[in-house]
């Protein structure tokens, strides 16, 4: 690589008595408050930042029940007026025959939302203790969750286009239910949630537990 | 500052991903650095990529304020027909607290990415011209940066395609015209986003300032 290490003893910029801005990767000498050529506020480890995750977290996780439990899409015809749970209505598109659409609205509102709780859950108490985990691996899976958590908003969008394209008075309406305002706050909590996790401490838990066993 | 060993500040990188710190050769044009540790990307210098976004992103601009206005797709039944454009679409959350939807959903899809293409902009044209950095640059590009996952255009482009197949059954659907310039604008932005290379933007910011 371009960019040379120091052999496989990689040194963290704490142990060298530095500290980089996570935004614009300049680096200070410890101890520096404010990046000089950002503006943004530094941090060596971000200790605080384990009881934001984990606030943001719960919300997330308190505002993804009623997103369950409410109704996420109206659809008002001339002979009937049907409301379906994020749920109900992927049970109902497999009905009609559409599994694979069925099968994004699932994957999207169901299975990212819990697999990214269980995974923001794991990486956070991973770092306060050994893991089995690799760092490698920990970090890919905290990148996956950043990458992927935003396409979780796909359902509301697909509720605001056919909440605004199906308008067609007598004959057909669909509107969007309440849960569509918890299931996008969820959304954005997590994501909250993710951005606050300081990805740096996975690699500090490794570092200890490469020393301890070598230096005793 | 009272170091035993003043340590060559700048001619160090940390990687923000995993901390590692590596002494910094820069890599040559087309070429990338990579972070050996946790392999993520550091620098990719590219040729002449100051200029190539700036053209993307004039594009993009037009082709958002476009794709806004014109109408976006439009459905009929028996006679029955409606229209709406991007900006209708994210407005559909309009009754009592989902109002609050809908402003998120308009600046998720429209506000937010033509905010980062204009700071982008802003901040890379007086660079590209050798100019001194505009008023305010390091803040725009810091704002521009924390912006990033909240642009949503390439979901909504996702949505779009979900939302047409279980419309489909119920509507005939056709496209307007901004359904393609939308089509396009997609893949813009992603384009401009990875061809962008933070680090050099934040050295030609730093180095203009201390000259
Ligand atoms: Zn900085
Ligand atoms: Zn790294």
């Amino acid at each position: 690589m371009e960019i040379s290490g120091q052999n496989q003893n990689f040194i963290s910029a704490r142990d060298l008595g530095v500290v980089a801005c996570t935004r614009c990767t300049q680096v200070w000498p410890a101890g520096t408050q404010i990046c000089d050529r950002c503006g943004s506020t530094i941090v060596a480890r971000d200790e605080k930042s384990l009881q934001r995750v984990w606030a943001l977290w719960l919300v997330g996780l308190m505002c993804y029940v009623p997103a369950n439990t409410y109704p996420m899409l109206q659809t008002r015809t001339l002979l009937s007026v049907q409301e379906d749970t994020i749920v109900g209505g992927a049970v109902e598109l497999i009905h009609h025959g559409a599994v694979g659409i069925a099968v994004i609205i699932l994957i999207a509102s169901v299975v990212i939302p819990l697999a990214k709780f269980m995974a923001i859950a794991f990486l956070a108490i991973s770092v306060m203790r050994p893991s089995s985990v690799s760092s490698h691996h920990r970090q890919l899976l905290y990148e996956v969750v950043e990458y992927i958590g935003r396409w979780s908003m796909i359902d509301i969008f697909v509720v605001a286009i056919m909440s605004s394209l199906v308008q067609l008075n007598t004959l057909a309406a669909v509107n969007p239910g309440r849960a569509s305002l918890f299931f996008a706050l969820s959304v954005i909590f997590t994501m909250l949630s993710a951005q606050a996790f300081d990805s740096r401490m996975i690699w500090d838990a490794q570092t200890r537990q490469e020393r301890n066993p070598r230096d005793e | 500052m009272n170091n035993p060993a003043p340590i060559p500040l700048d001619e160090l990188i940390v990687c923000t991903h995993c901390d590692a710190v590596f002494t910094l050769r820069r890599p040559a044009t087309g070429e990338r650095a990579t972070c050996a540790r946790c392999g993520s990307v550091l620098i990719t210098p590219r040729r002449k990529a100051g200029l190539q976004i700036i053209a993307v992103s004039l594009a993009i601009t037009i082709l958002i304020i476009a794709a806004t206005v014109f109408p976006f797709l439009s459905i009929s039944v028996a006679g029955a027909t409606n229209s709406v454009s991007i900006l209708a679409a994210a407005l559909a959350f309009s009754d009592g607290p989902l109002i609050a939807l809908s402003l998120t959903t308009a600046a998720l899809i429209i506000f937010v990415p033509l905010a980062r293409v204009l700071l982008t902009m802003y901040v890379l044209v007086p660079i590209v011209l050798d100019h001194p950095p505009a008023r305010g640059a390091t803040h725009a590009f810091r704002f521009a940066e924390k912006l990033r996952p909240w642009s949503m255009a390439e979901i909504f482009a996702l949505g779009c395609a979900v939302a047409l197949i279980k419309i489909s059954d119920l509507a005939d659907v056709s496209f307007g015209p901004a359904f393609w310039m939308f089509a396009v604008l997609v893949v813009l932005i992603v384009i401009q986003d990875n061809v962008l290379c933070r680090w050099s933007v934040w050295k030609s910011l730093d180095k203009t300032k201390t000259l």
